[in-house]
């Protein structure tokens, strides 16, 4: 199993009127309510965090992109992961990611992508998301039926940049290059690539297609995302791929006490400071007409930020949210137990612990880390033996593997 | 009305509703598309003979290679006429196809000869904004789209139940088709540069515009025809953005003094 430690980095200032006030906490979100003097200590809270991960010995440490979102900081990814490499030694730097039609030219993240590789000795895991409809359409301005076209021509235009070795012409439709040229390359050729998808029927195939890990980001916790992942692997299946579990990857939120009773006593705020007011979005941004696939329509899937598909978490007591497997929490015991349901259930190697909740402070965090890398994981550490030589969808930093032949391993791209 | 699949140029294959007797008339639909049994249209064929072509994405209109420019969509609309032969047809568009109408008239401008735009889109004004249709849940859209939004709302939903499945993911997919399409030249700011072109429209132009429209507001109207030589204006009361529903009479007579 691998385990990444990830931090959404969510505001925890917001009023306890911001429900009432404002309509969603993404895309039209007043930025008067960002105090950048408190956003300081922050940023330096949430790093210490993520080192403090790699110290308990998580697999990852991770950082993703949003846009005017107040539960995610991070609109440069790359920013903290850059950070993130000089201050680490060892854990997977898991950029979860970058989304690749929104950098202009798309050439930019084949370039930093391969500079945080280099300074990081070969420990960038590449995310390649297609980007909400809020982050990719609404604040960035993306045309969503255009946007599938473009970030095809963007992985495109990336894996081939990592993979000549001489500058080449591109005459993409939306990138024109004379001399598209990455330098540097990166040590890994190429990192990992994992692509965070909602259940469109085209990312799968895309994943598959190259070899890449599917990952899927809800925060709906796995019960309600058995669905969605059968149906991952009954295409991993007629297609005829292997089913190592590491394909698949998994965001589960997560904390943990001495005991259930504790865990609920201490975390129960920051559960609902996260669940009901940095998931307030305003239900007209969560899929641009055009953004989701005719075909992902017609298959009935909704897109995991309607409240439809997450339930009416607003209302929803400890109990339920836990109950429901929306949050798994309590001692290490109870967690481990749902834990091994979550990893056999949903068949994944990769999970994302999403263990900084909300307005949680930093003891409490520190604290809940610790006892998951340290009573937790052992207890699961082992569960996909027959795949514990499996190390095609991970990192290969320097001197502990050869790297892979470049041309094989990025595939016709 | 009478409607039929055609191919258009090899690249489409569009349903056309046709019908009427009377002087040709193009008409280009807006966002939203047709209604069902077009009340517009239907009073638009007794006195002309209409040709309303529906763009790739709405009902079984579709494309073997899709439209994605302002360019794309402005070859669409000449390219249908070509394929129907028509002949110095009224160029008549409503918001989108406004939008498109008046891109064809500036493109072609030695073809396009009369030209009614009722009230298109196509300009930005950072003072007098239209709100983002894009992010509208379906029962926000009457209030934007009607000066008696109790009275015509129900045009949009044709009736339909949202609380039926069935109903809401048929809905979903035709709004995700007919709204993707519109998104390519309207989202996420519907301006393409049409104002760079309006000087190139030679054809005698009519601006129909409802005052009390609140998607596109009636400060619109003074751009176009300031940047259209020698167009008039009529503007239209009690209608909003759908004042080709709510003043049909109005509204053809303002399209007759294209040819009276």
């Amino acid at each position: 199993m691998k385990f990444t430690w990830f931090n959404l980095m969510p505001w925890p200032h917001l009023p306890d009127d911001f429900r009432e006030k404002h309509r969603s906490v993404w895309v039209d979100i007043p930025s008067s309510l960002y105090d950048p003097v408190k956003g300081h200590e922050l940023y330096n809270i949430y790093l210490d965090e993520l080192e403090y991960a790699e110290q308990l010995g998580y697999d990852g440490i991770g950082v993703n992109e949003h846009h005017a979102n107040a539960y995610g900081m991070m609109p440069s990814p790359n920013i903290m992961a850059a950070a993130l490499a000089r201050r680490t030694s060892k854990a997977a730097l898991v950029v979860l990611g970058n989304s690749i039609a929104l950098y202009n030219p798309p050439i930019r993240v084949a370039e930093e992508f391969a500079m945080l590789d280099v300074i990081s000795g070969g420990r960038l895991l590449a995310g390649f998301p297609v980007g909400t409809s809020m982050d990719t359409n609404y604040v960035y301005g993306d045309i969503p039926a255009l946007t599938r076209e473009r970030y095809a021509e963007a992985h495109e235009l990336i894996m081939r940049a990592w993979r000549e070795p001489e500058p080449f012409a591109f005459n993409g439709r939306y990138t024109k290059l004379r001399y598209a040229n990455c330098w540097p390359k990166p040590i890994q050729s190429p990192p990992p690539i994992f692509i965070p998808g909602g259940g469109s029927l085209e990312t799968y195939d895309f994943c598959l297609d190259f070899d890449y890990v599917y990952c899927y980001l809800s925060f709906g916790g796995y019960k309600r995302a058995k669905q969605l992942m059968d149906g991952y692997w009954q295409r991993v299946k007629d297609r005829g791929k292997d089913l190592s579990p590491y394909r698949a990857g998994f965001a589960q939120t997560i904390v943990v006490a001495e005991s259930d009773a504790e865990a609920e006593r201490d975390y129960r705020e920051h559960i609902d400071y996260f669940y009901n007011r940095c998931l307030h979005v305003y239900p007209g941004f969560a899929d641009a007409p055009g953004y989701r696939t005719i075909k992902t329509l017609k298959a009935n899937v909704t897109s995991q930020m309607t409240q439809q598909a997450l339930g009416d978490v607003s209302n929803m007591s400890w109990d339920q949210l836990v109950h429901d497997g929306y949050v798994i929490a309590g001692s290490p015991d109870t967690v481990a137990k749902q834990m091994k349901e979550l990893i056999t259930g949903l068949r994944v190697g990769n999970i994302f612990c999403l263990i900084h909740v909300g307005n949680m402070p930093k003891d409490k965090c520190m604290r809940s880390s610790k006892l998951f890398a340290e009573e937790v994981m052992p207890q699961l550490r082992d569960m996909w033996p027959e795949y514990s030589n499996d190390d095609r969808f991970w990192v290969h930093p320097l001197g502990t593997h050869a790297n892979r032949p470049a041309a094989q391993a990025v595939g016709a791209g | 009305m009478k409607s039929r699949l055609i191919d258009v140029a090899g690249r489409h294959q569009i349903r056309v509703y046709e019908g009427g007797r009377g002087p040709q008339l193009l008409f280009m639909h807006g966002a939203g598309g047709l209604l069902a049994n077009d009340p517009f249209l239907a009073r638009l064929e007794q006195k002309y003979s209409v040709t309303a072509p529906l763009l790739p994405g709405y009902e079984d209109s579709d494309s073997t290679e899709p439209l994605r420019t302002m360019l794309d969509f402005t070859l669409f609309g000449l390219d249908v006429w070509e394929a129907l032969k028509l002949k110095d047809p009224i160029l008549v568009g409503h918001s989108m196809g406004g939008m498109i109408a008046a891109e064809m008239a500036a493109v072609s401008n030695t073809t396009v000869e009369q030209l009614a735009l009722i009230c298109p889109a196509g300009l930005w004004l950072d003072d007098d904004q239209i709100p983002d249709l894009f992010s509208k849940l379906p029962f926000e859209l009457p209030p934007l789209l009607f000066h008696e939004p109790e009275k015509y709302g129900a045009l949009l939903s044709a009736g339909g139940d949202f609380n039926d499945p069935e109903f809401l993911t048929d809905f979903l997919v035709g709004n995700a088709r007919r709204m993707g399409t519109a998104g390519k030249i309207l989202f996420p700011i519907p301006d393409r540069g049409l104002a760079e072109r309006l000087y190139r429209i030679r054809a005698r132009t009519q601006i129909i515009w409802g005052e009390s429209d609140r998607l596109i507001p009636p400060s619109y109207a003074a751009h176009f025809v300031s940047g259209i030589a020698g167009a008039k204006l009529t503007m239209i009361g009690e209608a909003a953005h759908m004042v080709p529903y709510e003043q049909t009479d109005a509204v053809l007579a303002a399209i007759a003094t294209l040819h009276n």
